[in-house]
C-alpha cells in the first residue's frame, strides 16, 4: 500500500494503435445493435425466448465474465490474507481487469433488463426481496464495482499528482484563439487538482485495506450467489449441474479462474507490449491453481456420486459430453500444473491457464445455458446481433485496458527488485515527465 | 510467520466452507412441508369435459386485454386479423386451449394458465417484489410498475408460465392473475370459469375444488387418470387438473412434490441468516489483512508516503 507505487509503471506508447481502431470498430457495431435493442425491443436483436429467457448476455457477460474478472479478488486474497506480498506487483493490472469485467457485466445487465427504467427499485427497501439470489447478486455487484473503483483510485491519483497536464494545456492552446481561456486560472486549477490528489492519496492509502477486504468479502458473497441463482431451476437444469453445492462450486470456480486469468493476461500483455514476463510471480500463482481445482473436482465428483449421477456423466450423450469436456479441460490443465518444470515454462503456463479458464468458463455456460432445458420445443442459439453486442462489450473492455495502462501506472515495474529495495530509477523522481524523459518506461515515485 | 497466516487463512476458509456445507447438507433432512392454504382461490380444469370451444381464451383476452396490455395474435393464413390465433401462451395470451391427439381414440384438450403455486418460484426469485402472492386469496400477482424485466421468474417457473413481450420496446411480463383486477373484482369469478359453456372450469376455494375432483375420481374411476394434478406437485398448486390422458403428454411436466423455492431459500437463508456470516467473514478478513499489512510495513519496506 503505502510505498508500493514504484512497483507499477505506466506503459509508454501511442494510444491510437491499430488494435485500438479494430476494437473501436467492434465497439461501434455492438453499440449499433444496442441502439436497435432499445428502439425495437429485445426480440429484435436476440434469439432469447420464453423458454430461454437468459441468453448469452447473462451466460457470458454476467456469469462467465465476472468469473474472468475475479483476478483482482483472487490476487487480493493471496496478498492480504495469505500474506504473500511478492504478488503485489500483479495487483493493479488484475484490479483493472476486474473493474472492466464487472463494470461491463453491469452494463450488459442494463442491456438485458426489459424494464431497466425500474432498476432504481433496488434502492427502495420496501421492494427488496431478500429470498432472491438475484437481489443479493445485484446489490453485491454494484457495491463491488464501487469498491474496485476505490481500489484503483491510487493509480489515478498518482498520475494526477505527477502530471503537468500537458495534453490539457495543448488543448487549451489549440482553443486559445477561439475561447481565450484564462491561462492563470487553468494553471491554478491544475495545481488545485494536483494538490488535492497529493492530499488524498496518503489518506486513502491508510484506509484502503478496509476497502480491499470489502473487495474480498463481496465477491465471496456474489460469486457463490451466482451459483445460487440456478438453484431454483430444479426441474430445468440437468442433474449433472443442479446441486445444492452450486454456490460452493461457483465460489471455488471463480478463484481458480481468477488466478488463471492473471497468468493469461500477464503473458499476453507481456507479448503485446514487448515486456519481460513476470515468470516468478506467475509460476508462483500457477502452483496454487491445481490445489483449488482438486478441491473443486472432488466436490463435483463426490456430489455426483452422492446423488447417483455418475452414470449420467459418462453416458456420452449431449449433456455428458459437455460435462466431460468441462471436466477434462480443468483436470488436464491442473495435472500439467502439478509439474514444477511446466510451471517455469511460459508456453505451458499459457496453455494450462487457457485450459482452466475454458473449462471453468464452460462449467458456468453449462449451468446457465447448455445444461438448461425448459422442456420440449425450446431451442436457443444466440443471434448474430446478440453475439455482436457481447463482442462489442468485450472489445470495449480490451480497448479500455489498452488505453488505461498507458495513462496510469498499472503494469508491474520490471526494474522493481521487490519491496525493501529502492530502485535505481528513483533518481528520476522529480523530473519524470513526458516532455523531458523519452525513456521507454516512466517510473513512479 | 507465513505458517501462522496460513493457519488463520485456513481457519477462515474453514468457517465459510463449513457454513456452505452445513447449508447444503441441512437440506436433506429438512423435509417438513410448509402448511398448505386450502382456503386460497383456484380453478379446477376437467379435460374430459372440455369441448375445445376456446370461449375461455376469448373471454380472458376481452376482459384482461387492456389491463394486461394483451394484443390479438394473427394466424399466418389470416392476414386481415379476423381471428385471434395464439400458438402458445405469450406476451399477449394468458390462457390457451390446446388439443393433444395421439390417435383417433386417444385425445384430449388441455388448458394452460398460471398454476398459482402454494410456494411459487417466481415470487421467491423476483429481486424487486414485482411478483407477489396474496396471503388470503393465494393469487400470484404481477406488478409491472416495480418489475425490472430480468426474467428470473421465467427461469424459475417449472411450468414456463410467465411470458415476456419480446417484440415490444417497453415490454412486460404477462401471466394469469385470476382476473384479480378485472372479472374477479367485479363479478367474483374468473372470466374463463364464468364463460365456459360446459362447466369444465370450476372456480372456488382449493378445498372445495379438491373435494369436487376427488368426488369425480370416485364416481367415474374409468374416466380419469387417477390423479389430481396440482394437489401435491411442487408443494401444491391452486390450479388443479383432471384428465383422461397422462398429464405429461398434455404438457404438464412431471415434477417433484417439493417446491424448488423451499430448496433454494433454505440454502440462501442458511448462508445469509441475519447477515451474520458476511459480517463475520468481513471482520475476520479485516483482522488478518491488518495484521499482515502491519507485519509487511514493519518488515523494512521502509518507504512511507507520510
Amino acid at each position: 500500500m503505502a510505498g508500493h507505487h514504484d512497483e507499477f509503471i505506466k506503459l509508454e506508447g501511442k494510444i491510437f494503435t491499430r488494435s485500438f481502431f479494430v476494437m473501436l470498430t467492434l465497439v461501434v457495431i455492438g453499440f449499433f445493435f444496442i441502439g436497435v435493442r432499445y428502439v425495437k425491443g429485445i426480440g429484435a436483436v436476440s434469439n432469447m425466448s420464453d423458454g430461454y429467457p437468459w441468453g448469452i448476455w447473462i451466460a457470458y457477460d454476467v456469469a462467465t465474465g465476472t468469473a474472468i474478472a475475479c483476478g483482482g479478488y483472487a490476487v487480493a486474497i493471496l496478498i492480504y490474507i495469505r500474506n504473500n506480498w511478492k504478488f503485489h506487483p500483479l495487483i493493479r493490472s488484475a484490479l483493472l481487469t476486474s473493474l472492466f469485467g464487472y463494470g461491463l457485466a453491469g452494463f450488459s445487465v442494463v442491456v438485458d433488463l426489459g424494464r431497466y427504467w425500474n432498476s432504481y427499485g433496488f434502492f427502495i427497501p420496501s421492494r427488496w426481496q431478500i429470498n432472491s439470489a438475484m437481489f443479493e447478486v445485484a446489490l453485491c455487484v454494484m457495491t463491488y464495482t464501487l469498491v474496485l473503483i476505490i481500489e484503483f483510485l491510487p493509480a489515478v491519483l498518482w498520475s494526477l499528482e505527477n502530471s503537468k497536464g500537458v495534453t490539457l494545456r495543448k488543448v487549451a492552446d489549440w482553443l486559445h484563439p477561439r475561447l481565450t481561456p484564462d491561462e492563470a486560472r487553468l494553471a491554478s486549477g491544475l495545481e488545485w487538482v494536483r494538490s488535492s490528489a497529493a492530499w488524498l492519496r496518503p489518506r486513502l492509502d491508510k484506509v484502503l485495506v478496509f476497502f480491499i477486504v470489502l473487495g474480498i468479502t463481496l465477491p465471496t458473497m456474489h460469486q457463490s450467489s451466482l451459483g445460487s441463482l440456478l438453484l431454483i431451476a430444479a426441474t430445468k437444469l440437468h442433474p449433472l449441474w443442479h446441486t445444492g453445492f452450486l454456490p460452493l462450486l461457483f465460489l471455488i470456480n471463480c478463484i481458480y479462474i481468477g488466478y488463471s486469468i492473471v497468468i493469461l493476461e500477464s503473458i499476453i500483455s507481456s507479448n503485446a507490449f514487448k515486456r519481460e514476463i513476470e515468470l516468478n510471480e506467475l509460476s508462483g500463482l500457477s502452483r496454487i491453481i491445481p490445489w483449488l481445482t482438486v478441491i473443486w473436482l472432488s466436490v463435483r465428483v463426490g456430489d455426483l456420486a452422492y446423488r447417483g449421477q455418475l452414470g449420467a456423466a459418462i453416458k456420452l450423450d449431449f449433456y455428458s459430453c459437455f460435462f466431460l469436456l468441462e471436466f477434462l479441460l480443468v483436470a488436464g490443465g491442473s495435472i500439467i500444473l502439478f509439474s514444477s518444470r511446466m510451471r517455469r515454462s511460459p508456453r505451458w503456463l499459457f496453455i494450462t491457464a487457457a485450459m482452466i479458464i475454458l473449462g471453468g468458463g464452460l462449467y458456468r455456460f453449462n449451468v446457465y445455458l447448455i445444461g438448461f432445458n425448459p422442456g420440449q420445443g425450446w431451442h436457443y442459439f444466440p443471434s448474430i446481433a446478440e453475439l455482436m453486442i457481447t463482442v462489442g462489450v468485450i472489445a470495449l473492455e480490451l480497448l479500455g485496458y489498452q488505453v488505461l495502462v498507458k495513462l496510469f501506472p498499472v503494469l508491474p515495474n520490471p526494474k522493481h527488485a521487490g519491496s525493501g529495495h529502492k530502485t535505481a530509477d528513483n533518481s528520476h523522481h522529480a523530473g519524470t515527465h513526458e516532455e523531458i524523459l523519452p525513456a521507454a518506461v516512466h517510473v513512479g515515485k | 510467520m507465513s505458517k501462522q497466516s496460513r493457519r488463520s487463512f485456513l481457519k477462515t476458509i474453514g468457517f465459510g466452507g463449513a457454513a456452505l456445507v452445513a447449508s447444503t447438507t441441512g437440506l436433506s433432512h429438512a423435509s417438513e412441508q410448509p402448511p398448505v392454504n386450502n382456503e386460497a382461490l383456484g380453478m379446477l380444469y376437467d379435460a374430459t369435459m372440455c369441448v375445445g370451444c376456446k370461449a375461455c381464451m376469448t373471454a380472458c383476452k376481452r376482459v384482461n386485454g387492456d389491463f394486461g396490455s394483451l394484443a390479438f395474435e394473427k394466424a399466418p393464413f389470416d392476414p386481415d386479423g379476423l381471428w385471434d390465433a395464439p400458438q402458445d401462451l405469450s406476451g399477449s395470451t394468458r390462457t390457451l386451449i390446446k388439443l393433444y391427439k395421439e390417435s383417433d381414440k386417444e385425445w384430449s384438450y388441455i388448458k394452460y394458465s398460471c398454476m398459482h403455486c402454494q410456494k411459487p418460484s417466481c415470487v421467491s426469485v423476483c429481486p424487486v417484489s414485482a411478483m407477489t402472492k396474496d396471503k388470503v386469496t393465494g393469487i400470484v400477482d404481477y406488478n409491472k410498475d416495480t418489475c425490472i424485466g430480468c426474467r428470473y421468474c421465467q427461469v424459475g417457473c417449472s411450468f414456463n408460465i410467465p411470458k415476456f413481450q419480446w417484440e415490444k420496446t417497453l415490454p412486460q411480463i404477462v401471466k394469469c392473475d385470476l382476473c384479480k383486477n378485472t372479472n374477479l373484482k367485479e363479478k367474483g369469478i374468473t372470466a374463463c370459469a364464468q364463460t365456459c359453456p360446459v362447466g369444465a372450469i370450476s372456480f372456488g376455494k382449493r378445498r372445495e375444488l379438491l373435494d369436487i375432483a376427488h368426488a369425480r375420481l370416485r364416481d367415474n374411476p374409468g374416466r380419469y387418470i387417477h390423479h389430481v394434478y396440482g394437489e401435491f406437485e411442487l408443494g401444491g398448486t391452486n390450479h388443479l387438473y383432471l384428465a383422461a390422458v397422462p398429464f405429461h403428454k398434455l404438457g404438464l411436466p412431471i415434477v417433484p412434490q417439493d417446491a424448488p423455492a423451499e430448496f433454494s431459500e433454505k440454502i440462501q437463508h442458511t448462508i445469509y441468516k441475519g447477515f451474520v456470516a458476511p459480517v463475520a467473514l468481513y471482520s475476520t478478513l479485516c483482522f488478518i489483512a491488518l495484521k499482515n499489512q502491519k507485519r509487511q510495513d514493519s518488515n523494512g519496506n521502509g518507504e512511507d508516503d507520510k
